[in-house]
């Protein structure tokens, strides 16, 4: 499978849903920085550099030993790329926005199973990412420790005794880890109770973030927690503590629904069935109110309000009616009103 | 980007350089404001004692290996090399501490390339020791290290 047929692929990865706690649970996220020894951080190296560091990866990523380990994974130079198949990886999340900017000097490697990617000279020479549906951040983490390991048969990483593994960034130094869930979390913002229960788990060393919009305000009620300290913990403390506490916000969030549920059955059901309505029928909408749609939409699959909705189909949607993806399949349309028109066509001939 | 993080029921302020910041939030759908950086991590560089030489050593400090000044660093907040934490040691190790609340890695150590530079820097500690030994007339003990740091050098010349 080419990285071009993955771009068109919307059911691959963690799109594809699934996975333990997914109702509340949208994706668990790992990645770990590297670099190689005895060569500048990739916002010193000019092309040719750039180009050694993509060429020493491509070589380890094809060794016999590596296939073996981690299996086959397909590198594409981001300039072999057309400016929407680039954007169009990033709001799958397999690439970061950094990778576009000055995108000739950069690369990824992802696997068949859309569950691997590497990101070569983003902030760090590699970047390795899983990126697994659901709660299954121990999986993930499992996953980028094989593909580390068997990468390192062949590169050179650059590691101190006493720093661990060293980035471009002193935030990252130690074990370069960095691991995240996204979470859905309407039943705590409809309690209000969102704000007090992020701002304890801020103090427990994690960072949370909404994805916002135009406001303060969360759009989707999808929320992101991911460690930040990476030096003087082990790979295991950090991730075991995010566990820990995402179990916390998923106990606390599924009794947010329930008790909304008890005492307000209509309330639930009247946000669950008018987003269903207005997706099913609205001639226009922008990317905000999708959003907004989608998360009422998620929560009645998610408390099986609604049958006949696969909670993959409102993670593929979420992603083809992104820009990109709009643009992508829009036959030039570019304005806004022509993308709000094509988005609430595309949603209409699928739900 | 600056975040605040209470830990230990101390409050401290983490400037992180702008693709992390980014980075933290990669898993978005797009709807993210786009952050204005500029004296990140810069304002942590030259605080406390040598404030006063910190100008100074921005005119002249550079890393020999990939040749980043510490005033490139203080701009954005990203180091040049890996050589960079020992050639700029002294503002780096203070800083590593304020963001990650520890000094010292204890997490994975790589398979192959992990034992040989634990190796290096055993032998550059005990090297170190070495030095300080002499200096202090304790003969014996120097004698001691020295005998280790050939033991640990052989090791390594095998290694290779
Ligand atoms: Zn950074
Ligand atoms: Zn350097």
């Amino acid at each position: 499978m080419s990285v071009h047929d993955i771009v068109d692929n919307l059911q691959g990865g963690w799109i594809g849903g699934g996975g333990p706690e997914s109702d509340v649970v949208v994706s668990s996220r790992v990645r770990v920085a590297r670099n190689l020894a005895g060569m500048p951080f990739p916002h010193l190296l000019n092309k040719e550099g750039a180009d050694q560091v993509v060429g020493l990866v491509r070589k380890a990523s094809e060794d016999e030993r590596f296939l073996a380990r981690a299996g086959r994974i397909e590198l594409v130079t981001m300039g072999e790329l057309s400016a929407e198949e680039r954007q169009v990886l990033v709001e799958k999340h397999l690439v970061s926005p950094d990778l576009l900017n000055q995108f000739e000097h950069k690369a990824v490697a992802i696997d068949g199973e859309e569950k691997i990617s590497i990101m070569i000279n983003e902030e760090d020479h590699l970047r390795i990412q899983v990126l697994l549906p659901g709660l299954q951040l121990n999986e993930a983490w499992q996953l980028v420790n094989g593909v580390d390991d068997a990468l390192e048969l062949n590169l050179d990483y650059c590691f101190s005794e006493q720093l661990g593994y060293l980035t471009a960034c002193p935030t990252n130094v130690g074990t370069g880890l960095r691991a995240s869930v996204m979470l859905h979390l309407p039943g705590l913002v409809m309690a209000n109770q969102v704000r007090g229960l992020l701002a304890t788990v801020t103090k427990l060393g994690l960072a949370v973030r909404g994805l916002y919009g135009e406001g303060t305000e969360a759009v989707g009620n999808l929320f992101q927690v991911s460690n930040q300290v990476t030096l003087g913990r082990t790979e295991e403390e950090v991730i075991n503590n995010l566990l820990l506490i995402t179990r916390q916000l998923l106990e606390h969030e599924r009794g947010a629904r329930a008790g909304i549920y008890r005492e307000r059955r209509e309330l639930v059901e009247d946000k669950v069935f008018r987003a269903y309505g207005l997706l099913k029928h609205a001639r226009i909408l922008s990317a905000g109110e999708a959003m907004r749609l989608f998360s009422d939409l998620r929560l009645g699959v998610e408390m099986n309000l609604l049958t006949g909705i696969p909670p993959e189909l409102i993670n593929e949607l979420m992603i083809a009616s992104r820009p990109a993806y709009l643009v992508k399949t829009g036959d030039g349309r570019k304005n806004n009103y022509e993308m709000d028109v094509h988005r609430a066509e595309l949603i209409r001939s699928r739900i | 980007m600056h975040i605040t993080e209470i830990m230990n029921s101390q409050t401290r302020k983490i400037h992180l350089c702008e693709q992390c910041a980014r980075d933290l939030q990669a898993q978005s759908f797009g709807f993210l404001p786009q952050f204005e950086i500029h004296n990140f991590l810069a304002g942590l560089l030259g605080m406390g004692p040598g404030t006063a030489k910190s100008e100074e050593r921005t005119e002249q400090a550079a890393c020999p290996d990939c040749g980043l000044r510490e005033g490139q660093f203080a701009q954005n907040g990203l180091l040049g090399c890996g050589n960079c934490y020992s050639a700029f040691y002294e503002q780096m190790q203070p800083l590593v501490k304020r963001i990650h609340g520890h000094d010292r890695h204890t997490g994975k150590v790589p398979e192959r390339t992990g034992g040989y530079a634990r190796l290096i820097q055993q032998v550059e500690r005990l090297k170190e020791e070495l030095r300080q030994a002499v200096a202090r007339e304790e003969f014996e003990a120097a004698a001691g290290l020295r005998d280790r740091i050939k033991e640990l050098e052989k090791g390594i010349g095998q290694e290779r």
